[in-house]
């Protein structure tokens, strides 16, 4: 019998519909798998599988009911009826833990779905639980979590990236074909690419973020990640769209083509005749690994086989983007974080007065990353340093966002570029010096900062380990993308890569393996 | 642009309400002012005639129907708080007197 997690939610959504398989049966194999493998990876902090079991059965009811209808009731059911799905622990489920990564959320309940959740549940996914990230979502690497480090399926002593790390992990490791990030500076593409899968940040204002714990709130933005294109076009489409509780979600369309890319090889590859992207010449990173490099410009060629046109294009305020994104966004995240006061939620350590209680509560909450980040943004917001800092850097973005607004001008349909300078680190690799960590994001946060979509799409091994691709485009422009990824999924289909899957599964599923903490014990040690 | 000395540290980690040790104090201090060199090179950028980017998309003035709702039960929301006092949160006092 085949392995049912082995499949892409379309293939599953095909066999609920025929009766072949059953919605529990599917969220038993993904379950299963994720609970054996958990202890290896740490990629989700709570799996849920009573609730889980439960949303499978009434999906199978409803499937079962449509199948005595006839075709045209089973043409009427949503694509994501009866699919396992996974949640970054930053999304609010009625009901369940909403850590964000942070002892200081530890045992708050959200009391209330997010609008993703409502959007989900409505859809008829089955949400197996919530998966690790860097506290705050504040990382590249889900090393600052403060429920230890999630490892990466492609290599258990590296990291996925992160802060989506979990979800990228859960969905490389078969333990769901789908799985929801947020990204902020690039928080969904980098651990995709890190991890080999397909992942998209959409349009700034494209998804509704009540219900989500705030990073920065001028760039967080909620995404997809599948292990092909069409599986998460499918997932943006049902959480996309205007949300009056999110009043920066926008009222743009959301596009149909999103659940319509093209299933044949053929039609999806002839869909990149003709395109004009843009290859940015400072995406190619000083640092950038000669591998990563190598597979990026060999996916650029492809491109160009299949007819695209491809032209050296540049971007020349992106050597700014690193200094203006750890200004906003700490600033931003500074503001948000105030909320955190230990009074209504969360744990709270009485130790006098109010002061000395906020003290007490925030200095023992947050972790490390948190805090050089509070830091950072209070310092650049505080008197005196206003305009040296922080509107300095909002004019800087204004420039970093006229870069990309004089290429659409141009007329090019998208950019194409490396999305992670390197492929998984070691972990530990870039702890010790924060800002080798925040240059893993170099190639992704200057679309947060001009509110732009992108995709990270696979493009290969280097050193054996995945490379992503990334592709983006001007404002809503998500189906466009989708376009390219699959089009670049369809002529590669056959390369000796993509049958290749993530090489330390095995490792992972044995009991004996040691969790990731474990492994970075024995480094700091050694 | 500036340095931040030991006590400058101390005063943004008092504005910020994080209480910290003297180790993160001391680790702090090496960190944020390796991260501020970083932010130098925009000094080099001019930008006097560019104005500031606080969001990128074009949405003015969102208003919505000022309908009464349900707020969420009371029982889920003090569930989360640490302390509570019937319908209360309690709250450490902000004020000398009671």
């Amino acid at each position: 019998m085949t392995d049912l997690t082995r499949l892409r939610a379309h293939e599953m959504a095909a066999l609920l519909r025929s009766g072949e398989s059953s919605s529990r049966e599917l969220t038993e194999a993904h379950l299963a798998a994720a609970e054996r493998d958990n202890r290896a990876l740490n990629a989700w902090l709570t799996i849920d599988r009573e609730r889980a079991l439960g949303e499978a059965d009434a999906a199978d009811a409803r499937l079962g009911a449509a199948r005595g209808g006839g075709s045209a009731a089973l043409d009427r059911l949503r694509p994501l009826l009866g699919i396992p799905v996974a949640l970054k622990d930053l999304v609010s489920l009625k009901g369940g833990q909403c850590t964000a990564g942070s002892r200081i959320l530890e045992g708050y309940r959200a009391p209330y779905d997010a609008h993703i959740t409502e959007r989900l549940r409505d859809a008829g996914a089955v949400i197996l639980g919530k998966t690790n990230m860097d506290e705050f979502a504040m990382g590249s690497s889900t090393e600052h979590s403060a429920f230890g480090p999630t490892a990466n399926p492609w290599a258990l002593d590296r990291v996925p990236g992160g802060s989506s790390g979990g979800s990228a992990a859960v969905v490389a490791a078969y333990h769901a074909p789908l799985s929801i990030g947020t990204d902020t500076g690039g928080s969904i593409r980098q651990p995709a690419a890190l991890c080999g899968i397909v992942g998209m940040k959409p349009t700034y204002g494209r998804v509704s973020r009540y219900g989500i714990v705030a990073f920065a709130s001028s760039l967080d933005q909620i995404g997809p990640l599948a292990r092909d294109a069409r599986d998460a076009a499918a997932l943006l489409h049902v959480i996309a769209g205007r949300d009056e509780r999110d009043s920066t979600s926008s009222p743009e369309p959301v596009p149909a083509a999103l659940t319509a890319l093209p299933a044949s090889d053929d039609a999806a590859a002839a869909n990149l005749r003709g395109k004009r992207l843009g290859l940015p010449r400072e995406y190619f990173v000083a640092g950038m690994e000669p591998g990563v490099e190598a597979r990026v410009r060999e996916a650029v060629a492809a491109i160009e086989a299949a007819g695209a046109t491809v032209e050296e294009v540049s971007l020349p305020h992106t050597d700014y983007g690193l200094a203006t994104y750890y200004i906003v966004a700490p600033a931003e995240a500074s503001a948000n974080l105030a909320r955190y006061d230990g009074l209504r939620y969360g744990p709270h350590h009485a130790e006098g007065d109010v002061l000395a209680n906020y003290l007490a509560t925030r200095g023992r909450g947050f972790g490390p990353e948190v805090k050089r980040r509070v830091m950072l943004g209070t310092y650049a917001l505080s008197a005196g340093y206003y305009d040296a800092y922080y509107l300095k850097a909002q004019k800087v973005r204004t420039l970093i966002k006229a870069d990309f607004d004089a290429l659409w001008a141009q007329g090019f349909d998208a950019l194409v570029a490396p999305t992670s300078p390197s492929v998984a680190f070691r972990f530990g690799a870039r702890l010790a010096d924060p800002v080798a960590m925040y240059l893993s994001d170099a190639c992704t946060l200057p679309v947060n900062m001009a509110g732009l979509p992108a995709i990270s799409v696979p493009c290969g091994l280097s050193e054996g380990l995945p490379v992503g691709l990334q592709f983006i485009g001007a404002p809503w422009s998500e189906a466009e993308l989708f376009g390219l990824a699959r089009g670049y999924e369809a002529i590669t289909a056959s390369a000796d890569w993509r049958s290749l899957e993530p090489t330390e599964l095995a490792l992972a599923a044995d009991p004996a393996t040691q969790a990731p903490a474990e492994r970075v014990r024995a480094l700091t040690i050694a | 642009m500036a340095t931040l000395s030991r006590s400058g540290v101390e005063h943004v980690a008092h504005l910020a309400r994080i209480g910290l040790t003297d180790e993160e104090l001391t680790r702090l201090e090496g960190q944020l002012n390796h991260i501020l060199e970083q932010y130098e090179i925009l000094s080099g950028l001019p930008t006097d005639d560019i104005p500031p980017t606080a969001q990128t998309i074009e949405l003015e003035n969102i208003l919505r129907d000022d309908i009464v709702r349900p707020s969420l039960p009371l029982e889920d929301v003090l569930g989360n708080a640490p302390a509570h006092d019937g319908a209360f949160i309690v709250v450490p006092a902000i004020l000398d007197e009671r």
